[in-house]
């Protein structure tokens, strides 16, 4: 049967020459497309791994019908020909004026097929492309055979185009030679371009030219707003500076310090654009009532810089506290709900952060390589992956020549030394003893903080008190930070781990050191609220009765029960204590002072030990940059983890002062710029390999467990704790989330309050919203990290397996191998060791009929990469590709391209 | 596209970014970082695809390349005739699979390739000698380099040919926890 329709589409094709060719590329798919069906178990069985035969099987089939056609000759040739041949054709096409409009038509097809009934130009060229095109219609519907024909090649061809797309999208993942990239996308590219028009049918041709146009224009858009988005990084060559003279490991941090400010960019333009700015534009002015009044007390000193820079005085009722906030509903002529927003905004700062972090641990794990068990293969990772192709600069060189050297002699020395065990029950208690020593040092500074915030609310109830007494809170949490790592090291000493395992505890002890003071602060201050909360009471009783008293005394005074009264002066009116305000004043404080202190130990450990260490080294009795003091190395771990502790307490108290948001892009932004000097100007590279593995994930990770941690007591808050009665943008209500119920109840159809108050605990509603987040991301999550890896493992061990079976069978046909061989340059220029036979046939008995090439014996590993390097594994299997000699659907299908890769002969190029 | 002349044109730009990792403005970067390295010989108009390569010798003056003990090895890999010559198809090519986005399994193909010193497919002994020697800049004894070696082909060596295939290769690397950090050349 398709012979015969054959004949009738050639019959009608004879006309013109080039028409004709093309047509019969077109025809000729679809048959073959039907055919290869039928062929395809026997195929199978007998088909190897190899193209060819997958290649010669159907040909013969073809029989006569191949022998009849024109481009019969082409057939018998190889696949390679095939494509010079065709690549011939298309040039004659081009050459020729004929030609060229067929192929414009083709290309036009969905859209002129669609509206050529209706148009009708002048044009000499048009007519003949719509005589052309009428001819091809009256072909389709000619008889049944053709459409139905015709509904098959559809199929096909949208298979077809389907996969040149996807030989586009991921051309550049392939390991060919740019040339061959290059001449492969151009193809698939003419080929998508031609045939995408041709799909769709009937009445729904139109809308998928237009789907086309639009997908088109879609995906240019994305380049180009991806151009844009990475033109607007900032900071890629700061970074690559540092990361040439330091390497990969250091540059992490820098690279993680961007990423922090990127993200908290975000949580500023929530905070400042939804809550901080609305309340200074709409909201009342400074003055108007209490809370946003300093009280008259206060007034005289409040302007002092010394109370400013405790976040007292006017710092205090001003927009970076909670306090300052009023609980009108709405604000302003947009009517815009301040309280509303501000729970909103606070609650969003968390679900944001969550969604990033995550996000970015996934998309890391993605590509984070395996994490390696250790001691595999120590000798085989140090020898191929431990220079740091970043190093640009010959200083950094040379250590990084030493201490891989190092290693080397060290592994050495371990390999020789490992049947020997010397003195286990010393190690032993060694490390016990220094574990108690941690323990008991983790345990003194978090006493030493506890006993310290107690004090501070001693402290507060008196005014005599000094510079130290005020801020001892913060400068003890500094020195703890400052001190205790390098203890924690020198203790580390006497264990005598592996330096990758003790940096590991290292940074989990400086981890819990930091969680521990963290928290004794928060319980610390979590006594002060309840205090707090209790003088509320009394204050809350008092401020009444003083306001009564006002107005009783003006009635009594003027006179005249019927005036009302001029309202009280808002400075003079009795405030709560306002606990929120106290919270947030004590967590920028503690932000402030580790800025400070974090700048100063940069200024001073680096900075003046790098100027003594050159200047004094002139005039000193011993090598001040070679023997002790020496410079300074950049402490990743150190400065990873003030970060993210740092980034802890951003979250934490953004919600009682919004504008610590603020602070902390300042101070990302600064600490960018300062670090790098500092970093360039004053540090040496490691001496030591030092192996970040896996670094950015883990890094996440920590951030991972502190937003966790920051969410609590914030939650805890807002869930339990009732709000002061006189300030804050919830005074008033009992408690924060009230306000959700007051929109829903008053900004609501009637109807839906009743819903949501039936639906609803208000009390779940937030902690639902945040655990709904968390579940779905955390699902993406396991997958990657808990069962991927499984699954990957399991396959590994088959692929071992299979590799152990297959030891002596040497067959090497896989598609990586022969992209490999590909990649060598012409074979006469190699000196050595002759080519490797490029077809060599396996036995077909040595595989499972039904396995894809290149899969059968290197399980996962190589399928992933013959998945990734053919796109569609499929697509070398008899369905999709015909073996054809022309038709543009053997020109550059993922499949072909790489059947005609396969070592016979140089590949195109 | 410059200001006054035009080095691509969008096609060609268009066309290089769906073959590489790169965007257009790195694209045009790594044009210009290519004409410093031989102003005389590379054109700044390459609307018409010259056919010009420039030397191994000039390529691995690049500061990205100069400290790297396979400079050589990387070069040679990546270009067409294997004796280092680059066109800007290769010099692209190398930075595009050097780049940070650039996947694994490409960055493992490529890897194996700088290697295989002798380009016979497989990685010997011979070629874990150059290596290493390249690495430690001869600072072993020739003892322990044999030592070394013969340890890294017992540790990756599954078929038990006592040479690396680009399977056993892989399988290695892929488990190797600094593999990526460390195989990327940002440019």
């Amino acid at each position: 049967r398709p012979a015969a329709k054959r004949g009738g589409a050639k019959g009608r094709g004879r006309g013109a020459d080039e028409d004709e060719d093309d047509e019969d590329e077109e025809e000729d798919e679809a048959p073959r497309g039907r055919r290869k069906k039928k062929p395809t178990k026997k195929r199978r069985d007998a088909s190897d791994d190899e193209d060819d035969s997958e290649d010669e099987t159907p040909k013969k089939k073809r029989g006569g019908a191949a022998n009849k056609k024109k481009g019969g000759k082409a057939q018998d040739s190889d696949e390679e020909d095939s494509d010079v041949g065709k690549g011939k054709k298309r040039k004659k096409g081009g050459g020729k004026k004929g030609g060229k409009e067929e192929e414009d038509s083709k290309g036009k097809k969905g859209g002129a097929k669609g509206k050529d009934k209706g148009k009708d130009k002048d044009d000499d060229k048009d007519m003949k492309k719509k005589k052309k095109k009428k001819k091809d219609e009256s072909s389709h519907s000619d008889d049944e055979e053709e459409e139905s024909l015709s509904e098959g090649e559809m199929a096909r061809l949208k298979e077809e185009v389907e996969e040149k797309k996807k030989l586009i999208a991921n051309i550049r993942n392939k390991p060919w030679r740019m040339k061959r990239r290059l001449m492969h996308l151009k193809e698939a590219q003419t080929f998508v371009d031609k045939f995408e028009g041709a799909l769709g049918k009937g009445k729904g041709r139109k809308w998928y030219a237009y789907k086309v146009m639009m997908t088109k224009k879609w995906i240019k858009f994305q380049r180009d707003f991806e151009n844009f988005r990475t033109a607007c990084i900032p900071w890629e060559s700061r970074i690559k500076e540092v990361e040439s003279h330091f390497g990969s490991s250091v540059a992490s941090y820098f690279i993680f310090l961007r990423w922090m400010y990127g993200m908290n960019l975000v949580l500023f333009g929530f905070t400042f654009g939804l809550v901080v700015i609305p309340e200074v534009l709409m909201g009342l002015p400074y003055g108007s009532v209490p809370r946003k009044t300093v009280p008259r007390a206060e007034q005289p000193t409040a302007q002092d810089y010394s109370v400013l820079m405790d976040f007292q005085g006017y710092c205090k009722y001003s927009v970076m506290f909670y306090g300052y906030y009023n609980d009108q509903r709405t604000i302003g002529l947009l009517k815009f709900r301040l309280p509303l927003s501000y729970l909103m905004v606070g609650i969003g700062t968390f679900g944001y952060s969550l969604m990033v972090v995550i996000r970015t641990m996934a998309k890391n794990a993605d590509v984070g390589g395996g994490d390696g068990d250790e001691g595999e293969f120590t000798f085989s990772w140090k020898m191929f992956t431990s220079w740091d192709y970043l190093i640009g600069n010959a200083e950094t060189a040379d250590n990084k020549y030493a201490s891989i050297t190092t290693s080397f002699k060290e592994s050495i020395v371990d390999e020789q030394e490992n049947q020997k065990d010397e003195n286990i029950h010393l190690r032993r208690f060694l490390r016990v003893l220094a574990n108690f020593l941690i323990i008991c040092s983790l345990g003194g500074s978090g006493y030493l903080i506890y006993f310290v915030v107690k004090r501070s609310q001693e402290f507060a109830t008196r005014d005599d008190l000094s510079w130290y007494e005020k801020n001892e809170v913060e400068i003890i949490m500094s020195l703890l930070g400052l001190l205790c790592p390098p203890l924690f090291e020198t203790i580390a000493e006497l264990e005598d781990y592996h330096p990758r395992i003790a940096l590991k505890w290292q940074l989990g002890r400086i981890f819990a050191l930091f969680l521990g003071n963290l928290y004794t602060f928060l319980f610390a201050l979590f006594d002060e609220v309840n205090t707090k909360l209790e003088q509320e009471q009394a204050i809350k009783n008092s401020s009444i009765w003083a306001m009564k008293e006002y107005y009783a005394n003006y009635s009594r005074l003027v006179n005249d029960s019927e005036a009302t009264p001029p309202p009280m002066d808002p400075a003079d009116v009795i405030r709560g204590p306002c606990w929120e305000t106290a919270v947030g004043i004590e967590f920028v404080k503690l932000t402030v002072s580790d800025i400070q202190v974090t700048y100063l130990t940069i200024l001073i450990g680096d900075f003046a030990r790098a100027v003594i260490v050159r200047f004094l080294n002139y005039c000193w009795c011993w090598d001040l940059e070679a023997g002790f003091p020496s410079y300074g190395e950049f402490d990743i771990s150190g400065n990873v983890l003030g970060l993210v502790f740092n980034q802890g307490m951003i979250w934490m108290g953004a919600f009682y002062a919004p504008g610590l948001v603020g602070i902390n892009v300042l101070r990302l932004l600064s600490s960018m710029y300062y670090q790098c000097w500092a970093v360039m100007a004053t540090n040496v590279p490691h001496e030591r390999v030092f192996k970040a593995s896996k670094s950015n994930n883990f890094y996440m990770g920590l951030l991972l467990l502190i937003l966790f941690l920051s969410l609590l007591p914030v939650v805890y808050t807002i869930m339990t704790l009732p709000p002061s009665f006189d300030c804050g943008p919830f005074s008033g209500k009992a408690k924060m989330f009230d306000v959700i119920m007051e929109t829903i109840d008053l900004d609501l159809p009637a109807f839906m309050g009743t819903i949501f108050s039936y639906a609803a605990n208000p009390g779940l509603i937030i902690p639902a919203v945040l655990l709904m987040v968390w579940f779905s991301y955390s699902i993406i999550f396991i997958y990657l990290f808990i069962f991927w890896p499984t699954i990957s493992i399991a396959f590994c061990v088959q692929a071992r397996d299979e590799e152990k079976n297959r030891r002596n069978n040497t067959d090497s046909t896989n598609q990586v191998m022969k992209d490999l061989e590909d990649l060598l340059p012409n074979r006469s220029l190699i000196p050595l060791a002759p080519p490797p036979e490029p077809e060599k046939i396996p036995e077909p008995q040595a595989k499972p009929t039904k396995t894809k090439p290149g899969s059968a014996g290197k399980g996962v590993n190589l399928e992933k990469d013959v998945a990734l390097a053919s796109t569609n594994p499929n697509t070398r299997g008899p369905v999709s590709r015909p073996p054809g000699p022309r038709g543009p659907g053997s020109m550059a299908g993922p499949g072909g391209g790489q059947g005609r890769g396969r070592g016979r002969g140089p590949p195109l190029r | 596209m410059g200001n006054k002349q035009t080095t691509f044109t969008d096609e060609q730009l268009e066309a290089y970014q769906d073959c590489t990792f790169f965007t257009c403005k790195e694209i045009l970067r790594l044009h210009s970082r290519y004409r410093e390295l031989a102003p005389h010989l590379v054109p700044l108009d390459y609307t018409n695809n010259p056919d010009i390569k420039v030397p191994l010798t000039l390529i691995i003056t690049m500061p990205e390349l100069k400290e790297n003990p396979f400079r050589e090895r990387i070069v040679e890999t990546f270009s067409e005739d294997g004796q280092g010559n680059l066109s800007f198809n290769d010099f692209v090519d190398m930075f595009s699979a050097l780049c940070e986005t650039s996947p694994r399994e490409l960055k493992t193909i490529y890897a194996f390739k700088i290697y295989d010193f002798n380009r016979d497919n497989f990685i010997c002994k011979e070629d874990l000698q150059k290596t290493l020697n390249k690495l430690t800049k001869g600072e072993l004894t020739p003892e322990e380099v044999a030592l070394v070696c013969d340890k890294a082909i017992e540790e990756a060596d599954l078929d038990g040919d006592s040479k690396l295939s680009f399977s056993d290769f892989e399988n290695m690397i892929s488990k190797a926890p600094d593999f990526l950090s460390n195989f990327h050349i940002r440019i």
